[in-house]
């Protein structure tokens, strides 16, 4: 049976019995017949999806179902940064509506994702850059994003390690959003999913869809592992998987599926407390709170399903943190992970309808972004009740 | 993953880049349905684990530009070809049936 709200207290009480009470966070739900809507892919953005639609629809009969379990796919594989500092009109208010619902988002499903508004601090190292940045954060100022563009001193007094006379390179200053930071990945999935739970979605896991089944062009349920679920909408959050699922309803989609690594070092005392990124090469790092650093870099550049990526992007993303910090050059690495996801020109989240008229089939690619899961799955929620 | 590139041998990847999908060709502009063809040759995948024909570019080596067929889901390379030997056959197959 789900546990009620989490609290100090219900922490303080479990800790007199020995913590013999906590329950499950959500059901192992079975699927039933049929249900207004369900969202395939378990991920961010689905559960995120399934939350808000529970929140906003309470009558609704809702599932989500995921072919392996919470927790297992990209949410889990990424960097866990969320920010808000992109340039372009349509981007900025899409990852702001996110940043903001970060920002409550512990209260709202009562659970503790460890957002940390730590910072994020973009590097620039030649006065071309700064331009290019000062334009970017002037960009952000104007739809109300809070933004600041700092000099090499004031970035000195932030990250003092940083390689500042880098003969290449130097560090002339950075563009730093303090609202952005880090949220413990793994938390945002059970934190959504426990949410979802508790307004009555059933999250189905280890339930594999293997096809779409129409009625005069409406799509009506879908044949799954677990055998067939009714649906009145399907709504679909697969990232890497896209395609796969979209040929199955007979779509052909502008996506392809590539691998990102991640990295993370053995944990050592604080050394970074926000995140910072090196303008000259690709490369992007913070601290965990167990003190392993945490860091990524270019696309491997070719189509892969494999979750794992080569070697080449692993020595030049290592290449990218000795140039910028090369004190981290003693710390070993204790892993390093892929995840593979669609991108499309623009790398941004495509939303489409099937093409049938009036088909009551609603379309989500999701990409690498997990700063956007919160606003991905509004927005996802607001397209379903807007069509 | 290392190519084994029918003039140089085999080399790690880093001496290669990626151009993506093999087996799209140029539409014809002059088509009345160029726009529709374009945008499918442009962005439209199928984007399905397993073999997969990619273009590949030697670029720190001959400079021979390859196919590769490439399990997409495991990495394993199936086979490298010419992309001039591949091309010259596909025109040479699209004369032979018009």
């Amino acid at each position: 049976m789900p546990v009620g709200d989490y609290s100090i207290f219900s922490v303080m009480k479990e800790a007199l019995r020995g913590h013999t009470g906590w329950g499950p966070a959500w059901r192992d739900a079975e699927p039933k017949p049929a249900y207004d809507i369900v969202i395939i892919g378990g991920g961010g953005h689905g559960l995120a999806t399934a939350y808000y639609l529970a929140k906003e629809y309470k009558a609704a009969r809702i599932a989500v179902v995921e072919k392996g379990w919470i927790g297992g796919g990209n949410v889990g594989r990424n960097t866990t940064i969320v920010r808000s500092n992109y340039m372009l009109p349509g981007n900025i208010p899409f990852y702001e509506l996110s940043m903001k619902l970060w920002e409550g988002l512990e209260q709202d499903i009562n659970y503790n994702a460890m957002v940390s508004q730590r910072g994020v601090l973009n590097l620039y190292h030649s006065d071309g850059q700064r331009d290019a940045f000062a334009r970017r954060g002037n960009s952000m100022r104007l739809h109300g994003v809070d933004c600041e563009l700092l000099d090499a001193d004031a970035v000195r007094k932030m990250v003092p390690f940083l390689d500042f006379e880098n003969a290449r390179f130097p560090v002339h200053g950075g563009l730093l959003q303090r609202r952005g930071g880090t949220v413990r990945h793994d938390a945002v999935a059970w934190g959504y999913a426990r949410a979802a739970d508790r307004h009555g979605v059933d999250i189905i896991q280890n339930c594999e869809v293997t096809a779409f089944r129409f009625e005069n062009d409406h799509v009506v349920g879908i044949e799954t592992s677990r055998g067939y679920i009714g649906a009145g909408k399907v709504g679909i959050s697969v990232a890497g998987n896209s395609s796969r699922v979209a040929a199955m309803a007979g779509m052909k989609l502008p996506i392809e599926s590539h691998v990102l690594q991640a990295f993370v070092t053995e944990s050592i005392k604080p050394f970074i407390d926000g995140v910072v990124t090196f303008g000259a090469g690709h490369f992007y790092i913070s601290q965990s709170d167990k003190g392993g650093l945490v860091f990524g870099g270019d696309l491997d550049g070719y189509n892969s399903y494999a979750q794992r990526g080569n070697m080449p992007v692993v020595e030049d993303v290592c290449e990218g943190g000795m140039a910028l910090m090369p004190r981290i050059g003693r710390v070993r690495l204790l892993r390093s992970w892929g995840r593979h996801h669609g991108y499309v020109d623009g790398r941004q989240p495509v939303h489409r309808s099937h093409p049938h008229q009036g088909s009551l089939f609603q379309w989500r690619v999701v990409l690498r972004r997990l700063q956007g899961d919160a606003s991905g799955g509004h927005v996802f929620r607001a397209s379903d009740c807007t069509r | 993953m290392r190519i084994n590139c029918p003039c140089c041998g085999e080399r790690g990847i880093d001496e290669f880049s990626y151009y993506g999908d093999a087996t799209v060709t140029r539409p014809d502009l002059t088509s009345p349905t160029a726009m529709a063809e374009f945008v499918a040759y442009a962005f439209e995948r199928a984007n399905i684990p397993g073999p997969h024909r990619e273009l590949w570019y030697h670029a720190a080596g001959c400079h021979l530009w390859l196919v590769v067929t490439r399990n997409i889901a495991t990495h394993e390379i199936l086979s490298v070809e010419s992309a001039r030997d591949v091309a010259l056959a596909r025109n040479a197959n699209a004369k032979g049936s018009a």
